[in-house]
């Protein structure tokens, strides 16, 4: 089997390198990446995200990578912020994203219990089948660091609680996304990475 | 990173001890802690910032997510610890001397990134703030109340708390667990205790008692006392809501 080309689209600002050295520790190289050829070519397109959502969207327009995202059909990986922008809106800014999955993001609630933002680990719930599921099951803890979340819908693979349920993980088609951070999820995030190269192409 | 591991202004040994890092880190790693935090404890004093090349090598061994801190003055500091693929980093003495360098980190980087660390010293029943505390030659009050400077950092933009009671610190009888709670009523972030880790029964408390959403422990877990899965299996016999212990692939 060859390796993989994994594309990560550089929507700026992000912080990456901790991704491309957990691709690296499955055996999948990955360039970092605003040019449309090589990311339309890639087998694999992953869009990550730390910032703010208006910030990232102006970025990916100003590249023109905003309309291209919705014509890819190879396999893609929204991570975080990443997932964010795939929805349709983000309370955030009052951002419009990039329409590819029906939702928007709403601000997590803080209460004394759940600080915002949510940061660390904490336990999924799955309600859904997907082949990015194999080996994850509920009750698996992933890495979270977030202010914004889309809420649980027909898309949604899996969900986590912080002041109340969320879409931790979800499927559309080709589209898929976590609102966790994989690359720092330890052993259960590198095995959602490695489903995410083995998806059918 | 504790004093035996730090070159003492010789840099050729800088290599050896980014050994020792990577060893470490491999090592909780495995064990499963859920984040680690690395301290350059005598960057500050000394006015030098942290010798950063072990970070991406650091960033490149661990799957959970790590914090850097020690000198870290500037935005260019930050931006270059970040994008060797540290998760976060931790600002005490530099914001203490320039409380608007936690608005701009905030602005540049987002919330999450910025933990402020902040080491409050008990005295006469009032909790003060020090800086410079990895010398004790330098070490001096920041004359500042513990409580209102984490406000005052929160409103500002920090996005998680670190507090050191230097008390308890390295006395190994268990977190401050009022002046913890204290912190927590008026805390909004993420709170991490630290100082004082003795015993697993001492995690136990400061969850239950202090409602905090991390404790941090060196000592007793470096000189392997407490194994981090014992710790786990322990907290999560008491009910208290961590990550469980879970098989390698």
């Amino acid at each position: 089997m060859t390796r993989p080309a994994v594309a990560i689209i550089d929507s700026g600002g992000a912080n990456i390198a901790s991704l491309r050295y957990a691709l690296r520790r499955i055996g999948a190289d990955s360039v970092l990446t605003s040019d449309p050829a090589r990311i339309r070519d890639a087998d694999r397109v992953i869009l990550p995200g730390v910032g703010a959502a208006a910030a990232a969207m102006e970025r990916l327009r100003s590249t023109g990578i905003d309309a291209l995202i919705g014509e890819l059909t190879q396999p893609v990986l929204g991570i975080c912020l990443g997932m964010q922008l795939l929805a349709s809106a983000s309370e955030e800014d009052e951002a419009t994203c990039l329409g590819i999955i029906e939702g928007t993001s709403g601000k997590l609630a803080a209460t004394p219990e759940t600080p915002v933002p949510n940061m660390g680990w904490c336990p999924i719930r799955c309600c859904g089948s997907h082949p990015l599921l194999d080996g994850i099951g509920s009750g698996d803890y992933f890495y979270f660091v977030h202010s914004y979340a889309l809420p649980v819908a027909d898309y949604t693979l899996a969900t986590a609680d912080h002041g109340g349920p969320f879409t931790a993980i979800l499927a559309r088609a080709n589209f898929v996304a976590t609102q966790f951070h994989p690359e720092r999820s330890a052993v259960a995030g590198s095995r959602l990475l490695v489903n995410f190269l083995r998806l059918p192409a | 990173m504790r004093e035996g591991k730090v070159v003492k202004g010789v840099r050729f040994r800088d290599h050896r001890i980014v050994g020792d890092i990577i060893e470490l880190a491999e090592r909780y790693c495995a064990d499963q802690a859920d984040e680690l935090v690395f301290y350059d404890i005598t960057a500050s004093p000394d006015g030098r910032t942290v010798d950063r090349s072990w970070v991406s090598r650091v960033a490149a061994v661990l799957d959970i997510p790590f914090c850097v801190a020690g000198g870290i003055r500037t935005i260019a500091d930050a931006e270059e610890i970040l994008n060797q693929g540290a998760d976060k980093i931790s600002i005490n003495s530099p914001a203490l001397e320039d409380p608007e360098f936690i608005t701009r980190l905030a602005r540049r980087f987002g919330s999450q990134c910025v933990v402020l660390g902040v080491d409050s010293h008990e005295l006469q029943g009032r909790y003060e703030v020090y800086r410079n505390t990895g010398d004790p030659t330098k070490m001096a009050s920041a004359a500042r109340e513990t409580v209102s400077w984490i406000v005052e950092a929160q409103e500002r933009g920090a996005g998680e708390i670190v507090l050191n009671c230097m008390n308890q610190d390295g006395v190994r009888q268990g977190y401050d667990c009022g002046q913890l709670a204290a912190v927590r009523r008026r805390c909004n972030v993420p709170l991490i205790a630290s100082g004082g880790a003795g015993s697993m029964q001492h995690f136990a408390d400061v969850f239950d008692r202090a409602g905090v959403d991390g404790a941090l422990a060196a000592s007793v877990f470096h000189s392997g006392e407490i194994r981090i899965p014992d710790l786990k299996a322990f907290l999560s016999g008491r009910q208290i809501d961590i990550r469980p212990v879970s098989k390698p692939e």
